[in-house]
């Protein structure tokens, strides 16, 4: 067999060439370079005219705006905030409120995906009957008007707060939420905690390691009995220890609504019960289509090796249909993420509501609010995409895809 | 809502960009020969559609009587229906010639966004609606209580403000327009709906039983509402300020809707300066100088617009109470026409 000499290595600047200029060349070059200066010169251009017209019109521009203070109220706020506060703080208010609603949307979205996914491909005539209505049912639905009948005609519909369901006097339903107990931290609590943290290691390393002890010497080790021991048992001996971790603030009525305790408000739970279940609707359809995506030589072999029908799904199916579901399920997961804006309808204090509604009307720099908006909704939405896509990668390599 | 903001943001840059500062809207809007008029989306008394789909309302007879100063024509209005967050994006843009959408006037308003306040058309204050059946008497007594509100307005503050200084406990629920605010505080989400006491009568004939719910006697604010332009453009601004002039001093000179043709043949010379059979005040404007008689014959004086939109001729039956002329015990006052 002759051996072939390689090309040689190309020279750098030859390099260079190819890379910018294509086939035509330093041509080619040159004439990419201007069209990326005139870009440049009409950005430019667009920013500096703007600036100069809006300081001629007297509307006020700049980021100065973001420390002034805010001075109106938020209903739902995960980190402390008051009226005195800064605009700076309505933004990070708006955005913890749009994460939380986002992520618990996405999460539930993607558990009640799978089930009637699954649900659908049952061979039970009944049970696939039914999760295919609730697709074609919730699918086929505005969005805003799903956000609007859980928020009006589900929650709106519960008694007042001084005729609220209640359980055991602590929990209450009404139409201002649910109010449950609020734990309080005692004496015991850092011991608990403790306890609790370290149950909780054991229980992610304990099966790591009986795993490699299987792959290694073929014997199985059995390991949740310890596991369920060490959760129950090491807090209960630090509170035996250390005593009583924490106590609960039980909820009253007082005046118009509920003192004490924490209180999930309707427009939240109105706004993550239809973004999920709508998102839902499409993420079956998705997962369904990754699932009839694998050969039904699968199922079948599965079932040959006396694999029952659930276990085949899991250990089988389902790992190969992910190549096929991630990429559509991100795109879900980021419709999910964007049409959470449409809290605006009902109330809920998302990031667009309290920082592109208020925030905007209030200092009326459409412009600078505009894009810290956008940019923030990009980046939500590229942070999720770039997940989603190292959890791809790593499901292709472990599949040697 | 987010598509309109986007809109109206990409339109502010687009615009911004391409103005000069100083535009000559009275000239854009004759070329035009259409007056673009920024209204609400819907508040009975101010501006609202009728059954016909034809806008009525006091805010809507500003924008009326500007038309009829121009054209001689009060049908040649455009109404853009707009938000209290989306108005004032559509005014810097120039997607509207006036804001004419019960906008109160405020200092930061005035000096940050580019608009100029042309007068007030109306003095109104804050105030709390809750139902009847809360046995509430004083706004004091509302500690503890979840409030609705429509988001972008000045309501928000005040709100703010006025429980902080009473340290009372709150909790505001901010919607992005009335009809969603009003909607949720009848389903019972909130106690209390708090908003101007003018729309507070508006939005309460909205509801299922307007009878059972009441406006409680707090006013907390001052909300002096009045139609806006763009800054920098002094003819244009100075057309849409003696037009609200002008229908304040006909209410003042006797002059009505009805009367109007006797009276421009009047030989009393203030009448003569209004009807410009002396001198040429309303060429000075710009405009035309049968301008006064144009606007009144028109939409009639301040106080026929009043009664007919939200005073006794109206459903809203509100008293004109500051909203009087200054020499009926009032604070309403224009500058004289001379």
């Amino acid at each position: 067999m002759a051996i072939e000499a390689r090309p040689p290595p190309a020279q750098i600047g030859a390099k260079l060439r190819r890379a910018l200029g294509g086939r035509s060349g330093w041509k080619g070059l040159i004439a990419q370079l201007l069209f990326v200066a005139v870009l440049c010169w009409i950005g430019y251009a667009i920013v500096d005219n703007a600036r100069d017209n809006l300081a001629n019109q007297r509307i006020a521009s700049g980021f100065g705006f973001m420390s002034q203070t805010a001075g109106f109220g938020v209903s739902q706020t995960l980190i402390p905030y008051s009226e005195s506060d800064s605009y700076t703080r309505v933004f990070l208010v708006g955005l913890v409120n749009t994460l939380v609603v986002s992520v618990i949307g996405i999460v539930f979205a993607t558990l009640i995906g799978f089930l009637v996914a699954l649900g659908r491909l049952s061979p039970n005539w009944l049970i696939s009957r039914i999760a295919g209505g609730y697709v074609e049912l919730i699918r086929n639905l505005p969005l805003l008007f799903q956000i609007l009948f859980w928020y009006l005609a589900v929650l709106g519909a519960l008694p007042g707060p001084r005729q609220s369901v209640t359980l055991f006097d602590s929990f209450f339903l009404s139409n201002r939420g649910i109010v449950v107990p609020r734990p309080v931290g005692e004496a015991g609590l850092d011991g608990f905690l403790v306890a609790v943290l370290i149950a909780v290691i054991a229980a992610i390393v304990l099966p790591i390691v009986a795993r490699r002890r299987l792959f290694q010497t073929g014997k199985p080790m059995t390991v949740w009995p310890w596991i369920v021991g060490l959760l129950i048992g090491l807090p209960l001996v630090a509170v035996l220890i250390f005593g009583k971790p924490f106590g609960f603030e039980i909820p009253v009525l007082k005046g118009f609504n509920f003192a004490g305790g924490s209180r999930i408000a309707p427009e939240f739970v109105a706004l993550t019960l239809a973004l999920s279940t709508y998102t839902a609707a499409f993420i079956a359809e998705i997962v369904r289509a990754g699932i009839l995506s694998v050969h039904k030589g699968q199922m079948e072999a599965g079932a040959s090796l006396g694999l029952s029908r659930g276990a085949t799904l899991r250990l089988v199916v389902i790992p190969q249909a992910m190549r096929v579901i991630l990429p559509p399920l991100t795109n879900q997961y980021l419709n999910l993420t964007k049409n959470s804006s449409l809290a605006v309808a009902i109330g809920y204090p998302d990031l667009f509501s309290v920082f592109a509604g208020t925030t905007l009307s209030q200092t009326g720099q459409a412009i600078e609010v505009i894009a810290i908006t956008m940019g923030v909704y990009l980046l939500i939405s590229l942070v999720t995409s770039a997940l989603m896509s190292l959890y791809s990668w790593r499901i292709n390599r472990s599949m040697g895809g | 809502m987010k598509r309109v903001s986007l809109i109206a943001a990409a339109a502010v840059a687009a615009c911004v960009t391409a103005q000069t500062a100083g535009a000559q809207t009275l000239k854009t809007v004759k070329d035009r020969g259409m007056l673009s008029c920024g209204v609400s989306q819907g508040l009975p008394g101010f501006s609202a559609p009728d059954d016909k789909g034809n806008w009525t309302g006091l805010d809507v007879d500003v924008c009326r009587g500007i038309a009829a100063a121009i054209f001689d024509d009060p049908s040649k209005v455009k109404f853009v229906p707009l938000s209290a967050k989306d108005r004032f994006t559509a005014l810097q843009s120039g997607e509207i010639d006036v804001l004419s959408r019960n906008t109160t006037w405020t200092l930061s308003r005035d000096t940050s966004l580019g608009v100029n306040f042309a007068g007030v058309s109306y003095y109104d204050g804050q105030g709390f609606l809750v139902k009847k059946a809360l046995k509430v008497n004083s706004a004091l007594e509302l500690n503890s209580a979840s409030i609705c509100v429509q988001t972008g307005t000045t309501n928000e503050q005040n709100v703010a403000d006025y429980f902080k200084g009473n340290n009372m406990k709150y909790e505001v629920i901010a919607f992005a327009n009335a009809d969603e605010a009003i909607k949720a505080y009848e389903s019972g989400r909130c106690d209390v709906f708090t908003s101007d006491v003018s729309q507070l009568y508006a939005q309460r004939l909205k509801l299922t039983t307007p009878a059972d719910h009441v406006v409680l006697p707090e006013v907390i604010s001052k909300e002096p509402l009045g139609p806006l332009v763009r800054h920098g453009d002094d003819q244009w601004f100075d057309v849409v300020k003696w037009t609200l002039f002008a229908m304040i001093n006909a209410e003042e000179l006797g002059v009505t809707q009805s009367n109007v043709a006797e009276m421009a043949k009047s030989d009393k010379p203030e009448l003569k300066r209004v009807f410009g059979t002396d001198g040429n005040l309303g060429e000075q404007l710009g405009l035309t100088k049968d301008w006064v008689a144009r606007i009144v014959k028109a939409t009639g004086n301040y106080g026929e617009s009043f009664e007919r939109n939200v005073g006794a001729g109206s459903k809203l039956e509100i008293a004109r109470g500051l909203n009087k002329l200054w020499n009926k015990g009032g604070i309403m006052y224009a500058p004289p026409i001379r």
